[in-house]
């Protein structure tokens, strides 16, 4: 439905389950795609499946990698249309409990990393008076989660953070976005027990879990061309479990 | 005129859409040309990747006009 034949796009944390989805969804969709994350060889694997796709190792808690990484991408590309800043961690803790460092690797890697990774792309992409910009941000920033107050932080400043580069470039045919999953089928999800799984599918209306799927299709409509009057929103796709 | 500003008025011309006639020296790229903040950082850029040369922050807030960008670039270009 949505014709990326052409576009050539980045995908940061591109091994994790969510990250996957999106690069194979952009690919089948016609787009190049360059693959990211920390781990070489998931990376490689990931990318013999995707023809015509590269794999770009980074580690995205160094500025200065993480800088380089568009340079990277546009010359293995040949340009960069489509920036998806998935890449994320969490150091999940109640706040008493929370040390200087879990606070602030994980604000640095979610939120800073997207920063940097936005700077750069945007210099390209406003040559070219053309761009997409796509943040994973999560459900939990806008709403809050116990143990998760530096992780439900970075994504909220995504959501900021975007919504001022989206006032920034929206005159240069450059659009920025967030798609905030909620609850998703994911090793994070899998670890968690049958008593655990049933509350939460309690609170979610479509009474399941998300796929990788849901959100990788969200991901492909804001990257279209038919996406181009849509600017500093957040997508949530999360089975109505929180309604903004 | 020189080869400078000749360059900086093809750059500014093709930028800004701007009539070559009111490209000159004192013009005002805000003022006179109608640059909104994004097209000036988006000019030094244009400047800087034609001339190889750097313009760090601070000079760049002080170039607001035709002259300003052929005096910085005159001065510091290799």
């Amino acid at each position: 439905m949505f014709d990326l034949t052409g576009k050539k796009a980045l995908v940061t944390g591109a091994t994790g389950g969510i990250g996957g989805a999106i690069a194979r969804a952009l690919h089948a969709a016609g787009a190049q795609v360059a693959l990211s994350g920390t781990r070489q060889e998931a990376l490689d694997a990931l990318s013999a499946q995707l023809p015509g796709s590269v794999a770009l190792a980074c580690n995205l808690s160094d500025p200065a990698e993480t800088d380089g990484l568009i340079g990277r991408a546009e010359e293995a590309l040949g340009g960069l249309d489509i920036l998806v800043a998935n890449a994320g961690i969490t150091k999940d803790g109640l706040l008493l409990r929370m040390k200087d460092e879990d606070f602030e690797r994980v604000l640095d890697v979610n939120l800073g990393s997207y920063f940097r990774l936005a700077r750069a792309a945007s210099k390209g992409m406003m040559k070219r008076r053309l761009g997409r910009i796509i943040a994973i941000t999560s459900v939990v920033g806008v709403t809050g989660n116990p143990g998760q107050a530096n992780y439900a932080a970075s994504k909220a400043g995504m959501i900021g953070f975007t919504k001022s580069i989206a006032q920034e470039l929206a005159s240069r045919g450059i659009t920025a976005n967030c798609i905030a999953p909620g609850f998703i089928v994911s090793p994070m999800t899998d670890a968690l027990n049958e008593a655990q799984k049933e509350a939460i599918t309690k609170s979610i209306p479509a009474a399941r879990l998300g796929q990788p799927d849901d959100i990788a299709a969200a991901v492909v409509y804001l990257a279209s061309d038919q996406a181009s009057y849509v600017t500093g929103q957040t997508l949530h796709v999360n089975g109505g479990m929180a309604m903004i | 005129m020189s080869d400078v500003f000749d360059r900086v008025k093809k750059i500014v011309i093709e930028h800004l859409d701007a009539d070559a006639e009111k490209v000159v020296e004192n013009a005002s790229f805000i003022d006179d040309l109608g640059a909104d903040s994004l097209d000036t950082v988006e000019l030094v850029m244009a400047f800087e990747e034609e001339f190889g040369v750097e313009i760090p922050d601070d000079a760049a807030e002080k170039i607001q006009t035709v002259g300003d960008a052929v005096k910085f670039i005159s001065a510091n270009a290799g």
